[in-house]
Order: structure tokens, then C-alpha cells, then sequence
């Protein structure tokens, strides 16, 4: 049961993935991504780590693909333009896959991180997978954990602080200049000649 | 015409899908407790009906008016009438509009509002999917609940559908913060992510006081604020705004398919009732615990107590809209972010004193888990 539900969301992850890069609306694609982050999830409520699975839905699919889906719609993307640029990108494409391809390949094969021969350490079985996470993440790897945590926190001053427009709304007095005033700023004095009443 | 009928047979699908998931989780646990499932969802459909038979007959006294009186005594076949109305009416597809998506969009509001149900314990031991993870699982799918905005405001292809959509957007991403927020403050009180456990946490020997409302009280207002708005509710429903942008995002929508947002708007308003009773209002625990009469309402089940409780939330709910006007946009904005976000965040920390001092409430040690 638990493959055959697995072989059902790999199928649709892959189908929706390779959607992602052919399908010709930036709209649609990113609501293939979408559906390739709930199924991904999927699979991971299969390895029953369910914090993670909706941890995924909750910030990929729930935050930040809304945002994206946000900007995807309001930029007026010529499909044209868009498909212009193949050929001149699809040398380095081709080396970005082939090196992907590789490190891949080194992570699944290489000896020593062999994927069917490593087994994840056994749970204790009473242990919700949440608190499992928590604890492991809270003493083994408490600063690495802080460390992107700082990373975070800098990534977004630094975005705050590139959006910012300083906007002068309160109105305030530089006595230095009021000093410096003469009257002959402000004041100009103009002769009319009178006019005549009739 | 074949796209036209794929995309309702996908809407289908999901809504399906969500109910699937769900019948499997109970098949797994108890198979008898299947039959509770139709049972459930007819309540809860039947809720939503009478809901806005309430809301019209309260928001009309509390404007001098009657309400509905016409159909049935007292009006109380009023949405039936309704209901039969919509499925009866046309269903219109704009000229220019992404069919496939317009029609999809209603079931994907829909079926997040419905599987968030399966988490949610009526009483002591009643709950579709007694899991662990419960309070997440509730915040991801409340999150996933705009997706139907953003689609249906896009799939149009009308400037209102597509501003009520943008301003929705950014009015639930917002408010999820705060929510989220809220939540982890329950989380340290109760120091569990299941809401059975959650609710367990609040009883004790002090009966109403022991409720999370109290030392939680910041985040239990910003909780239920937070969640008035990511309903898109009034005095935050500039998402509809019929006085700027017509409807917003369901300008384009007629009939049955513009039944579904309504059903999703009112199943996610009692889901948010529900679910702050349940964690601030103790849930299914009696109010008169520990008090003299404790014995004298010793009958009532643990699921009337949520239901009055439940009440209670929506009934704030219909007088939030006859009472307030509707918030400018940027004042929603300053609200989510330099309100609420601070003021969730410092509760938190005077919570984590709390704990960790065992003050009052947690005087006992959170134990609940490991």
C-alpha cells in the first residue's frame, strides 16, 4: 500500500516538475511548482517525518509561492521575449545540469554515502517526530541552528534596508538656517501705482 | 467543452482528495467511526446554512430591521430558499477568462476549509485524526485557503477579481504571522502540538481560570483578530470591498461556483470559532468545573459546551460587521505588522518566563509530552 501511494505522488511530482520548465504561462508553472511541493510533502508524511512535510506546505506552498504567484502576476510578461533568449542560454543551462548531474550522482554513489546501504537511525517509537527534530536541533546542532538563524536575520535588514524610502513626515525646524535668513528671501516688496476708482 | 469538464471533474477531485485522506486516516484507526464522517460534514454544511440565516436576522436587529420572515415561520426555511436559488442559477464563464483554473479555484477554496475538520476534537477522544503534529497541520491548511483567492482574482481576467485577489494575498500572508505567532504561545502553554492534548492541558482545579484564555490573553486576542481578518471578514474584507472593487475576487462568479466560496468563507469562520474555543476556552471542558453547580450540569456532553462556546466566537463575528466600517488598507497593514507581530512576539517571551519560573498556571511542570 505504502509503495503504490508513493509510485502515485512520484508520478505526479515528476509530471508537475517537468511542467514547471515546459508549460509556456509563468502562471501556470508556478502553480505546477506548487503542486510539486504538496506531493513532495507527500512523500515525506510516507517517511513519517511530518513536522518537515508540513513545515513544507505551511512556508513553500502557503508563503513563499503565494508571493511568488504575487509578482508572476503582476509583471505584464511578454510570452515572446520570454522564449527569446534559448539558444544564447542554453549552453550554460546544459553545464549547470551536467554538473547537477554529477554531484548527484556523487551523493548517491559515491562510496561511503551509499543510499541503499545507509539507514536512517532508528526513532524510538513513542517520540512524536517534532520533538525528535526539536531536541536534536535545539543541543547537537544548536549553533549551526543559531548561525542561519543570524543568516535569516541579516538577509531580511538587508532587504528592509534596500526597499526603504525614508519618507520626511514630520515637519521639523533647522535652527541654523533659520538664522541665516534675511529678510530679503522672504520678503519682496513690490510697487503698484494706485488705481483709479471710476 | 472538454476542458470545461476536466476542470470540474479535477475541483471534484480535490475536494475528494481532502475527504479521501481523511477516510483512510479513520479506516486505519477504527473503521466504525466512518459513518461519522457524513454525518459530520451534513452538520457542518447545515451549520453553515443556519449561520447566515443568523447573521441576517442578528445584524437585522441589531439595525432596527426584522431580517428574513418570509419563508417558512419565522424565516427559518430562508436558506434553504437561498441554496436552491444558486444551484439553480447559471453559471457563467467570462469570454477571456483561464476556464480550467476559474472553475478549480472554488474547489481549492473548498477543500482546505473541509480537511482542516479532520483535526479537530469534538470532545474528549472524539477527533477523525488523532495526530500529533495537529497545530501545524491546521496552520498550513488555513494558509493554503488563498489559494482559491489568488486563482479565482487571476482566472477571471477582470481588474477588480484580480485587485481583490492582490489585496487578500497580502492581507493573509500578513495576519499568518501573528497567527502563527498566537500559536506557539499555546504551544509553550500546553506544550503539545496535538489539540487533544491542548485542551487536556487547560483543565485543572481552578475550572474557567485555568483556560489559556487568561495567561495567554494578548495572544488570544490577536488570535481571534487575526483570524476575523484572514477570513477576509468584515471590518478586514477589503478583499470583497463592494464599495471600491464591486466583490473582488468573485465579481466574475455566479451561481453554484459562487455558492463554494461562500460555503469555504463560512466553514473556515466556524473553523476559526472552533478552533479558538479550543484553544483558549478550554474546547470541550465544562465551564462550571469545580464550582458548586459542577455536578448540577454534569449531563451535558463535552461537544455542547464546544458548540456554545463556538457560538459564542461567531456571534463576535456578526457584530464586528454591523459594528465596525472597514479598515483602509494601509491601516490593516500597520495592524498585522507593527501591532500585532511586537505584541505576540514580547507575550511570547513574558510566556517563556512564565514557564520556565512555573508560574501559576504552570505550576505543575508542562509534562504532557516526553
Amino acid at each position: 500500500m505504502t509503495s503504490l501511494v508513493f509510485y502515485i505522488f512520484a508520478t505526479i511530482l515528476i509530471f508537475a516538475a517537468i511542467r514547471v520548465v515546459t508549460v509556456k504561462n509563468p502562471v501556470h508553472a508556478s502553480l505546477f511548482l506548487v503542486l510539486a511541493f504538496f506531493t513532495s510533502a507527500g512523500i515525506w508524511l510516507l517517511l513519517e517525518a511530518e513536522f518537515l512535510a508540513i513545515t513544507l506546505v505551511l512556508v513553500y506552498v502557503g508563503a513563499v509561492m503565494v508571493l511568488f504567484l504575487f509578482v508572476i502576476m503582476m509583471l505584464d510578461i511578454d510570452h515572446k521575449t520570454l522564449r527569446e533568449g534559448f539558444g544564447r542560454y542554453f549552453a550554460i543551462g546544459s553545464f549547470v545540469a551536467v554538473v547537477v548531474l554529477l554531484e548527484l550522482y556523487m551523493v548517491f554513489k559515491a562510496k561511503g554515502s551509499d543510499l541503499a546501504t545507509t539507514t536512517a537511525k532508528a526513532m524510538a517509537e513513542d517520540v512524536p517526530n517534532t520533538v525528535a527534530l526539536g531536541k536534536v536541533l535545539y543541543t547537537d546542532y544548536l549553533y549551526p541552528f543559531e548561525l542561519a538563524a543570524m543568516l535569516l536575520l541579516v538577509a531580511m535588514v538587508a532587504a528592509i534596508t534596500l526597499t526603504m524610502r525614508p519618507r520626511r513626515s514630520n515637519k521639523y525646524q533647522e535652527p541654523s538656517k533659520q538664522v541665516e535668513v534675511k529678510a530679503s528671501d522672504r520678503l519682496k516688496v513690490l510697487k503698484m501705482p494706485a488705481e483709479k476708482a471710476e | 467543452m472538454i476542458k470545461l469538464l476536466g476542470a470540474f471533474f479535477l475541483a471534484l477531485g480535490l475536494i475528494g482528495a481532502a475527504l479521501l485522506g481523511v477516510v483512510y486516516q479513520i479506516w486505519l484507526s477504527s473503521p466504525w467511526q466512518l459513518l461519522w464522517l457524513p454525518i459530520t460534514v451534513v452538520a457542518l454544511l447545515l451549520m453553515v446554512a443556519y449561520l447566515t440565516y443568523a447573521e441576517r436576522k442578528i445584524i437585522g436587529y441589531m439595525q432596527i430591521r426584522i431580517g428574513p420572515n418570509r419563508v417558512g415561520p419565522r424565516g427559518w426555511l430562508q436558506p434553504i430558499a437561498d441554496s436552491i436559488k444558486l444551484i439553480c442559477k447559471e453559471i457563467i464563464l467570462p469570454a477571456k477568462s483561464n476556464r480550467f483554473l476559474f472553475i478549480i479555484a472554488p474547489a481549492l477554496a473548498m477543500a482546505p476549509a473541509l480537511a482542516a475538520w479532520a483535526v479537530i476534537p469534538f470532545d474528549d477522544g472524539w477527533v477523525f485524526a488523532d495526530i500529533n503534529a495537529a497545530l501545524l497541520y491546521l496552520l498550513a491548511m488555513t494558509s493554503l485557503g488563498v489559494y482559491g483567492v489568488i486563482i479565482a482574482g487571476w482566472a477571471s481576467n477582470s481588474k477588480y477579481a484580480f485587485l481583490g485577489a492582490i489585496r487578500s494575498t497580502a492581507q493573509i500572508v500578513s495576519y499568518e504571522i501573528a497567527m502563527g505567532f498566537a500559536l506557539v504561545g499555546v504551544l509553550m502553554a500546553s506544550g503539545s502540538l496535538n489539540l487533544g492534548d491542548i485542551v487536556r492541558a487547560q483543565s485543572g482545579s481552578h475550572g474557567i481560570l485555568d483556560w489559556f484564555w487568561l495567561p495567554l490573553l494578548p495572544l488570544f486576542v490577536v488570535y481571534f483578530i487575526s483570524g476575523v481578518a484572514e477570513t477576509n471578514r468584515a471590518p478586514f474584507d477589503v478583499a470583497e470591498g463592494e464599495s471600491e472593487i464591486v466583490a473582488g475576487f468573485h465579481v466574475e462568479y455566479s451561481g453554484m461556483l459562487f455558492a463554494v466560496f461562500f460555503l469555504a468563507e463560512y466553514l473556515n469562520m466556524i473553523l476559526i470559532a472552533a478552533l479558538t474555543s479550543i484553544m483558549f476556552l478550554g474546547g470541550w471542558l465544562s465551564p462550571f468545573a469545580d464550582t458548586p453547580l459542577e455536578s448540577l450540569f454534569a449531563w451535558v456532553p463535552g461537544v455542547a459546551w464546544l458548540f456554545l462556546k463556538t457560538s459564542i466566537f461567531l456571534f463576535l463575528f456578526l457584530w464586528f460587521r454591523a459594528t465596525f466600517p472597514r479598515y483602509r488598507y494601509d491601516q490593516i497593514m500597520r495592524l498585522g505588522w507593527k501591532v500585532f507581530i511586537p505584541l505576540t512576539i514580547v507575550w511570547i517571551l513574558v510566556l517563556g518566563v512564565m514557564v520556565v519560573s512555573e508560574f501559576a498556571w504552570f505550576a505543575p511542570a508542562v509534562s504532557s509530552t516526553v
